[in-house]
């Protein structure tokens, strides 16, 4: 990619962080002059960004994007150097975010696709109602730890927490948080949710979860996305072998169908 | 144009109650070191997403030194004679130590604005009746007989500034970056189902205690049937007055250890009690029973200020986390900082003058409170749990 096709914004004007629209407008000017790398600095809690933008786009981050970040995005890549704060990758199709920072609530809420990658923590309600067809497998990997409701409603595509700390130095040791909270997966109906820990999780899960031990060919699964995970963020692989996986997964495709139609599912 | 709807709501919505989706700040410096106003105003104006012009308000804490031994009350007047009428009032159940109409910038366009007024006031001494005691009759009776006059705040050595506009506008309306506080709160309003009001506006206050809220309080009706049996009148017909009373009822009232106040507003569940270690699990089903109907039900989080006896900031969000509230720490450890979004640190950054960093930001756990304070800083991060470092007895010869 040369030089051409990259531009610096700097989202303040006069010290005054510019409004998420304005922005926006911005960074959609840009692309319509043919640019294809686009570095945004001083970013202070504009929502939206990258909104519904397609193609193969890289957009860099310095400093913290608001809620909805890369809402019904479908197919660029967003790195952002810091925080992130809610539902980042809000119904995206398609593309990468990657978070090198703690991430709030509701991360990857009704993804359809796509990879999310973040390096610390995140909050409640993340990967709520992420949903798989076909060929299309969202993907959400959490370095750090999450917090209540993981997974919950979730359709399809895959969940991997590793409960690891990554400092920001490079140097990685094991979190002294909870790998998650309670309600771990309630109201899973498709998909799964991985979790490196050796802690005993029955009584964190929710309606409709339950805990197996992690397959030959899960492994297999997983395994090359781990290898972009640790490459995206510097991390020596064989770290994570370290600990084992538990898996997460539905006991029935309709959990909640006896509520409503009187059905034993 | 004309402003309106300053003391009261528009006839029309009456009998109904605000729900609203809003944004909050707070800071607390625990050297007591007073700080301008304008902080958190720019803490609070990067939030200008969650509001929509229908509200916004501030409070300042040590804002009068000079008179910090008298009940400062805040009043919003329709005309004239309401506040003589109030005014008379005053006379007549203490003393008017001193009067002023608290400076405001008026825009231009405006042609009716509402007589803003301060008085710093010490009631008469009574023998049956606390002086505490005495200032919250007179607020819920002027609050609730008197039309065309309302209490914006009755705290010592603290004020609330607020009305119906952007945060920005009441900002500029109080001018409020002339005024230096330890401890500042701020709100900014997207009511949802009613037009907004001057006196609908946060912070809600009573005494030394102010709250500013996002969310919707379910068990509104629960709890006000609960206060009421105190005494306490819900007049405003929103959700956020009950909080502040209730924290008033259990702070003030019946002296209740914050950390434990906090936990009976936002218990946890029973499913998790039930894990718990014994003695754990007998005192909070106990806290549960006691205080049921003190429970805050449905999604909230708040930050609320606590004059009295050590100034104290908390921020609480509601057991299933359904609105958002982070947490900072000033890099010299001196200031404490909550938001609605973490966008209120990013712009206390890039102020380039100060060079300000922090040293820590955090997200603290659902329904688990953030407690700062004047002097002892900050006491709890919110990501404890329940009775974590609380040093338990249970007394009563009860075995557990």
């Amino acid at each position: 990619m040369s030089n051409n096709n990259k531009i610096e914004i700097n989202a303040i004007s006069d010290e005054n962080p510019l409004d998420y629209k304005t922005l926006n407008e911005v960074i959609h000017r840009a692309l319509s002059q043919g640019k294809t790398k686009i570095v945004l600095n001083n970013v202070c809690g504009q929502r939206f960004i990258g909104a519904s933008l397609q193609g193969n786009i890289e957009l860099i981050i310095n400093g913290l994007p608001g809620n909805d970040l890369g809402i019904f995005m479908d197919g660029p890549r967003i790195v952002v150097n810091g925080n992130c704060e809610d539902q980042a990758g809000n119904t995206m199709n398609d593309g990468t975010i990657i978070i090198h920072g703690d991430c709030g609530d509701v991360i990857g809420l009704s993804a359809r696709g796509g990879k999310i990658y973040v390096k610390k923590d995140v909050g409640y309600r993340v990967g709520i109602h992420i949903k798989e067809y076909e060929h299309k497998h969202p993907v959400l990997i959490i370095g750090g730890t999450a917090k209540d409701f993981l997974g919950e409603y979730m359709a399809g595509g895959i969940i991997i927490v590793l409960g690891l700390k990554i400092n920001d130095d490079g140097s990685v040791e094991e979190s002294n948080h909870p790998i998650c909270g309670n309600e771990l997966g309630t109201g899973i109906h498709r998909g799964k949710i991985l979790l490196r820990t050796d802690e005993n999780l029955e009584e964190n899960l929710g309606i409709g979860a339950k805990l197996f031990e992690i397959t030959e060919s899960e492994l297999k699964q997983i395994d090359p996305l781990l290898d972009e995970y640790c490459d995206a963020f510097s991390i020596p692989r064989e770290l994570i072998d370290r600990k084992p996986f538990k898996v997460v997964k539905p006991i029935s495709k309709r959990p909640f169908g006896g509520n409503y139609c009187g059905q034993i599912v | 144009m004309k402003w309106k709807d300053y003391t009261c709501l528009p006839p029309q919505f009456r009998d109904q109650r605000v729900f609203d989706g809003c944004g909050i700040s707070g800071l607390l410096n625990v050297d007591g070191e007073r700080i301008s106003g304008q902080k958190v105003v720019d803490m609070l104006c990067i939030l200008s997403e969650r509001e929509n012009g229908l509200g916004a308000g501030y409070a300042g804490y040590g804002i009068y030194p000079k008179y910090k031994d008298y009940y400062a009350l805040h009043f919003l007047f329709d005309h004239q004679q309401c506040k003589d009428r109030v005014m008379e009032y005053l006379e007549r159940g203490g003393y008017i130590i001193h009067s002023e109409a608290i400076p405001t910038k008026i825009p231009a366009h405006v042609d009716f604005p509402p007589i803003t007024w301060r008085v710093f006031y010490e009631p008469r001494k009574m023998k049956s009746i606390s002086p505490n005691e005495e200032v919250v009759q007179m607020v819920m009776e002027i609050n609730s007989k008197f039309e065309g006059a309302f209490v914006m705040s009755s705290g010592k050595n603290m004020g609330v500034f607020k009305g119906n506009g952007w945060s920005h506008e009441i900002a500029e309306f109080y001018n409020l970056k002339e005024y230096k506080g330890y401890m500042w709160l701020a709100h900014s309003r997207f009511p949802t189902n009613t037009p907004g009001w001057w006196g609908g506006a946060h912070p809600f206050n009573l005494l030394g205690t102010s709250v500013v809220h996002n969310g919707e309080i379910t068990s509104y009706g629960t709890n006000m049937r609960y206060l009421e049996s105190f005494g306490y009148k819900c007049t405003l017909k929103t959700d956020t007055e009950v909080i502040a009373y209730l924290f008033d009822l259990l702070i003030r009232k019946h002296k209740i250890p914050l950390s434990i106040a906090t936990t009976a507003l936002a218990p946890p569940l029973f499913s998790e009690i039930e894990q718990m270690e014994h003695k754990y699990q007998y005192v909070l089903k106990n806290l549960r029973a006691t205080y049921r109907s003190a429970m805050l039900n449905g999604p909230f989080s708040i930050v609320v200020g606590i004059s009295d006896p050590i100034p104290t900031m908390i921020g609480l969000s509601d057991r299933k986390k359904l609105r958002p509230l982070v947490a900072g720490i000033s890099e010299d450890e001196n200031t404490i900082y909550l938001s609605s979004e973490e966008a209120s640190f990013r712009r206390l950054m890039l102020d380039s003058i100060n060079g300000f960093k922090f040293k820590e930001i955090w997200h603290p756990k659902s329904g688990t409170a953030v407690i700062a304070r004047v002097g002892d800083g900050l006491l709890k991060k919110g990501l404890e749990k329940p009775f974590e470092n609380v040093n338990l007895s249970i007394m009563g010869g009860a075995t557990i």
